[in-house]
């Protein structure tokens, strides 16, 4: 670094496969903060959802559904939860893979299946609420 | 610094095979593992809504699956994954904030994680065979 001012080389050739930049700090900060809520919603999920659908059938799970308080919360863990484990996976494909094209195809459906499975189970917890 | 380093040779870590084994390492490793099948569990729990919005004929399949020796076993490897990873995510969440970080603290911490993630299934199936 001692002669970086004398160096011919341009500020972004000296930066360049130094990592990514920008961005990281929402990343972080967007994880923990869905951890946080993630502490209450998904135990209470777990718990209420086997204390009452004991059986998997069907009627008792559209019972559940039903309920004002766990459709609310049910769509609270589908749109944090499925936020949530799309930043962890993003952090597992930059880490391990390392062939550009594989990792942009992993990042890109990284983010789409996430978004179409958390729109669908939202739309179907409002379904069966209020479908005809 | 004056030769940036390749993308291709950047230092991987984990490094699996250079490391002794410690507890804290398994505790990370675990996190990742337990955050990947998480992210199959959350992909299930969608399907599970949108098989309950479509009607009882749908939900059959879903009904077989979770009522077979597969389903039964993947829902106990959910619950064990889910509280190893929220006993483990707590645990990070006071690492940021600086508390706890000390070897004696870290490996006593990850112990209890690990045990967490094998009570709370069987603390589960005591509420649903004996509770309520």
């Amino acid at each position: 670094m001692s002669n970086s001012e004398r160096s011919m080389r341009t500020p972004l050739g000296r930066v360049r496969h130094h990592g990514a930049s920008r961005e990281g700090t929402g990343h972080f900060i967007a994880q923990r903060v869905t951890s946080v809520a993630l502490i209450i919603l998904a135990p209470w999920f777990a718990v209420a959802a086997a204390l009452s659908i004991r059986d998997a059938s069907y009627l008792a799970t559209i019972d559940f559904i039903s309920n004002p308080i766990n459709a609310v919360g049910v769509i609270l863990l589908v749109a944090i939860g499925l936020y949530h484990m799309s930043l962890g996976m993003q952090e597992v494909i930059v880490d391990y893979v390392l062939k550009p094209s594989t990792k942009v195809i992993l990042l890109f459906l990284n983010v789409a299946a996430p978004l179409v499975l958390a729109v669908g189970a939202i739309f179907a917890v409002l379904l069966v609420n209020f479908g005809v | 610094m004056a030769g940036a380093t390749r993308p291709e040779e950047k230092p991987i870590a984990p490094h699996l095979s250079v490391w002794r084994w410690h507890v804290t390492m398994a505790s990370s490793i675990l996190h990742r593992v337990t955050g990947v099948g998480l992210y199959g569990a959350a992909i299930g729990v969608a399907l599970w809504l949108m098989a309950a919005a479509a009607g009882p004929e749908t939900y059959a399949i879903v009904d077989t699956i979770l009522s077979a020796w597969y389903g039964q076993i993947a829902m106990y490897l959910v619950i064990a994954s889910l509280a190893y990873h929220l006993a483990n995510g707590i645990r990070h969440l006071v690492f940021d904030t600086g508390a706890g970080l000390t070897p004696a603290d870290a490996d006593t911490s990850a112990w209890f994680a690990i045990l967490f993630a094998i009570a709370a299934p069987i603390g589960l199936w005591a509420l649903l065979t004996f509770g309520g």
